[in-house]
């Protein structure tokens, strides 16, 4: 067993967790953020993803212990005084979620998108760049709407709020 | 047309707690003393087991117990079953073997449950589930349906000699027998549709809580139908009384057709809590998922579609071998018959048509309906067939199609579906004009120059949704009723709760199913509230499935609404001494028809609940339910083309464009609709392209058992869709609509076929049209 200590949504926690203990486990059972899920179990389908000091990982292959001492963001410290994230707000105006299952791994993973590319992002590089999140609802058509609607309206200057 | 009524593109309700992680999906479920259970499964396809030795596993640290399959049947648990009778063409019943919830006497496909093992974390229980000793003796195996018809092969159940679960067909043979005799062309085909595993992107899970104190279960479930686990599990397995079972499913990460079903874990898990004293839940990963989730599809068929001189279809002639796997799961009997081949007319005017379909046990994972349930199956099967006719009569495709669809209605088939409306040709003229059809052949020429091969394809389809007319479906073998029921509650200050039968696992029913009332009473659908999902709450229903929770389940609300309007009437008019007749309800308000007189809705609400001033004789309150029993199926109708390009060097298919044009009827929600075909359109590309569940024929494992061996579509797979409606409404529900969840499933597969077979001018090609397999036909063409 390990005692962890880390930030999650800017609050310091601490749990104690087997040395195998996986850090979406770690913050699905021990901290009871149950909006980062797990759809596959081999990190390709992106449902775990959070963000890490500022940029996106795998909480399905990241162990707990190593993000030790880091600074994690989940869907849940997304959105800032109960007004949602540019992301989020352009996901619903958009209809880029239906069950709603990988939809806080797909937001994540855009947020931290948009960020890298500077607000400037064209369908194509949208698509590619969701390699690694897989949705069986939405035919990806809206979410890849949302990120462009999102990325736009960014526009690069107000990246993450994180 | 409100801002937020029937028809208005209205953001959903429901977003909001996807969006920042408040939904709550059976694995967010955490209840005191909770733990955790595994399943130890056949690592074996067949085999028999000797004995099973716990011991070892149930003195490892942190395990609560191992149960087995003997305990299991000595506290009575029943057998699973499969709730639709097929006769075969002599009489017979279904040949049905026993599926144990777990096994322990024989496996018969990998992945099979042996025992349970609860322990206090997920750790420990995996830990303890290595440890439990099962002596297997391995059979021999059979996971090809055709195969496993032949003499001589391992046999999986006592009661289904040669592997045989019924031989069943519909139609007149003798009349189709004799349209291809006298016909002027008859085109020949094998038709392959590919075995698919669902893959809803939340696995499936529950727990199971047994309260002592009142002797009393709980069902949390991964489930799209709460109430049919309910009497399944206490009708036939023997679980619980209804009464003392309630069913929770919450929010449900999509299903697809594969959590409808029953399976062994929900069982299991109640009993277990029973058993251990604790609430036990289990959640798969994606490997069991694809081990155990219900699969779809896996038919071969040889099909005779038989012309006339003048391009006329005169006959179809086909027979199907479908497998299902080791065990017949809840509705597996009913896809390859009634939700198949009752579709085979498509939107065509045949004469005569026969099909004999044989359904076969193998030592594969259960199969049973996934989206689109038969009707993919028949389409593709149809539409390849008349793509192929086209060829080879050297007419155009669409041109084909136009002389045979069907112009009048309603219109008989021969296999029983009597269409009650349509217009095939605005929807092929909407796709053909979308695609720019006409301008392909510049198009083709321009990709000929940079050396790729540039191909189109469509695809016309139909389907029968708003499953179904209870009385009909049980007279074919059904062993439920498919009405749905509602109950629509006005509260006293005017708010409203609708509790329905149907399941909402991503349709977005919290927001069109208020759309409904907000319509009817002009009141925001911030002030309606869908309830759903729960056994406790909603009294009883038959969930969500075929595209059935518009048709039926909306139809159940109308009619409660119905209810509710007219008593809700009758208060205002006693309150303004007005003429009931005369009580109109605009903008949530209740006005006398021609005056300024007005209720407003929530002052009338609370005079029925203050019941100081009803009229005489009026019960207080204001809550109304009602059960809606369809009068015919719906049958959604569209067509769609595909426009591909293929690179000869490497066999990769590039989809150019991709162009729906469905006729649904009347629409509550179009950004909704739009959804569910883009995500039907992309299950179905998935299979046409990339998809396909692969069992090793020589010892029953599955190859394809993560997502680095089954390739789900991903984003860069998949273009932009190019979509639109048109709109002739059902005549035979109150709202006029149809049904769209699984239209872009069923109608997308053949149209990438066509249009890669004609990109190659290589008929041969199955799915999932891979880039080894393009690349082969392509170059066998030349």
């Amino acid at each position: 067993m390990a005692k962890i200590t880390m930030t999650v949504n800017g609050r310091q926690v601490s749990g104690q967790c087997h040395d195998r203990t996986l850090l979406v486990h770690f913050i699905r059972e021990n901290l009871g953020l149950t909006g980062t899920h797990v759809g596959c179990d081999t990190s390709q389908c992106g449902a775990c993803v959070v963000h890490m000091d500022g940029m996106s990982i795998k909480s399905c292959s990241t162990l707990a212990a190593q993000a030790a001492g880091s600074e994690i963001t989940t869907i849940e410290g997304l959105a800032a005084n109960g007004e949602l994230h540019p992301v989020q707000a352009a996901f619903k105006a958009n209809h880029g979620l239906q069950c709603g299952f990988c939809t806080p791994g797909m937001v994540m993973t855009a947020v931290d998108m948009i960020r890298r590319h500077g607000g400037q992002l064209d369908e194509a590089t949208v698509r590619a760049e969701l390699e690694g999140n897989i949705c069986r609802c939405t035919g990806y058509h809206n979410i890849v709407k949302a990120i462009l609607a999102a990325s736009a309206e960014m526009g690069g200057a107000r990246v993450a709020a994180e | 047309m409100g801002v937020e009524g029937i028809g208005a593109r209205v953001a959903r309700k429901e977003d909001k707690r996807f969006l920042t992680g408040k939904g709550r999906y059976t694995d967010d479920m955490s209840v005191p003393g909770m733990k955790y259970a595994i399943f130890v499964r056949s690592p074996y396809a067949h085999a028999k087991i000797r004995s099973i030795d716990a011991a070892a596993a149930r003195a490892m640290p942190g395990v609560i117990d191992v149960l087995d399959g003997k305990q299991l049947l000595a506290d009575g648990i029943g057998n699973l079953i499969c709730g639709w009778m097929i006769h075969s063409k002599d009489g017979s019943p279904m040949k049905m073997g026993a599926w144990r919830p777990l096994a322990h006497e024989t496996v018969r496909y990998v992945g099979d449950a042996v025992a349970i093992v609860v322990a206090d974390s997920i750790a420990e229980a995996k830990d303890a589930a290595e440890a439990v000793v099962v002596d297997y003796q391995e059979l021999p195996v059979v996971t090809d349906a055709t195969k496993a018809l032949e003499p001589g092969q391992p046999q999986l159940h006592p009661e289904a000699p040669n592997n045989l679960i019924f031989d069943w067909q519909i139609g007149d043979p003798a009349a189709t027998d004799k349209a291809i005799a006298s016909a002027a062309h008859v085109t020949e085909i094998t038709i392959q549709n590919n075995r698919l595993s669902p893959n809803p992107m939340e696995p499936r899970a529950t727990l199971g809580i047994y309260d002592g104190g009142d002797d009393h279960y709980t069902c949390y479930t991964t489930s799209q139908n709460p109430h049919v686990a309910r009497l399944v599990m206490s009708a036939f397995y023997n679980v619980a009384p209804e009464n003392k079972l309630r069913v929770i499913a919450p929010d449900v990460g999509g299903g697809f057709g594969s959590k409808i079903y029953i399976y062994p874990e929900e069982i299991v898990c109640l009993w277990a809590s029973k058993r251990t004293g604790v609430p036990v839940k289990w959640t798969s990963d994606r490997t069991e998922a694809f081990l155990t989730d219900a699969h779809g599809r896996d038919h071969l068929s040889t099909v005779k579609m038989a012309f006339d001189a003048d391009n006329r279809i005169i006959g179809l002639k086909v027979d199907t071998t479908a497998n299902l796997g080791a065990y017949m799961s809840l509705f597996s009997s009913a896809v390859p018959t009634y939700l198949y081949a009752t579709l085979l007319s498509g939107q065509y005017d045949i004469p005569a048509i026969h099909a004999n379909v044989r359904t076969v046990y193998t030592n594969t994972a259960p199969v049973d309906a996934y989206r689109g349930a038969g009707r993919p199956e028949a389409t593709y099967l149809l539409e390849r067939t008349m793509e192929t006719a086209a060829r080879e009569l050297g007419v155009s495709p669409a041109e084909l199609r136009r002389v045979n669809f069907i112009r009048s209605f309603p219109h008989q088939t021969p296999v029983i579906m009597n269409y009650d409306a349509g217009d095939y040709e605005a929807s092929l003229n909407a796709a053909m004009q979308a695609s720019d059809w006409n301008g392909f052949a510049a198009r083709k020429a321009e990709a000929a120059k940079r050396g790729m091969k540039r191909g189109i394809g469509m695809s016309c389809y139909i389907e029968a949704c708003g499953i179904a007319p209870s009385a009909a479906v049980g007279s074919l073998g059904a062993g439920v009723g498919l009405w749905e029921s509602a109950e629509v509650r006005v509260n006293a200050v005017g708010t409203i709760e609708v509790l329905t039968g149907s399941h909402s696992h991503g349709q977005g029913h919290e927001t069109t199913f208020a759309q409904l009332v907000a319509d009817r009473f002009g009141v925001p659908i911030d002030s309606v509230n869908i309830v759903h999902g729960d056994t406790d709450k909603v009294q009883m229903g038959m969930g969500t499935y075929g595209s059935r929770s518009g048709a039926v389940g909306m139809s159940a609300v109308v009619k409660a609404l119905d209810k509710v309007e007219a008593k809700a009437k009758k208060i205002a008019a006693h309150l303004m001494e007005a003429d009931e007749s005369d009580i109109v309800i605009e903008n949530g308000e209740l006005k006398v028809a021609g005056t300024d007189k007005a209720v407003p809705w929530f002052q009338m609400a609370l005079a029925a609940y203050t019941a100081h001033n009803l009229p005489p004789g009026m019960e207080p309150g204001l809550k109304e339910g009602a059960f809606y029993d369809p009068a015919n199926f719906t049958f959604p109708a569209g067509c769609y083309i595909c426009e591909v390009e293929v690179d000869p060097e490497t066999g990769v298919t590039k989809i150019i464009q991709f162009v729906a044009a469905d006729d649904f009827g009347n629409i509550i929600n179009p950004m909704i609709v739009e959804g569910q075909v883009h995500g039907g359109l992309a299950q179905g590309i998935g299979q046409a392209l990339l998809e396909g569940v692969h069992y090793d024929p020589a010892n029953g494992q599955l190859l394809t058992a993560s997502y680095m061996d089954y390739a789900m579509p991903r984003a860069d797979d998949l273009p932009s869709f190019k979509v639109s409606t048109s709109n002739t409404p059902c005549p035979n529900n109150p709202l006029g609509i149809k049904g769209c969840g699984e239209a872009g499933a069923i109608g997308s597969p053949p149209a990438l076929i066509n249009a890669i077979t004609d990109a190659i001018g290589n008929n041969r090609l199955t799915m999932p049209a891979t880039p080894q397999k393009v690349w082969a036909a392509a170059h066998a063409a030349n």
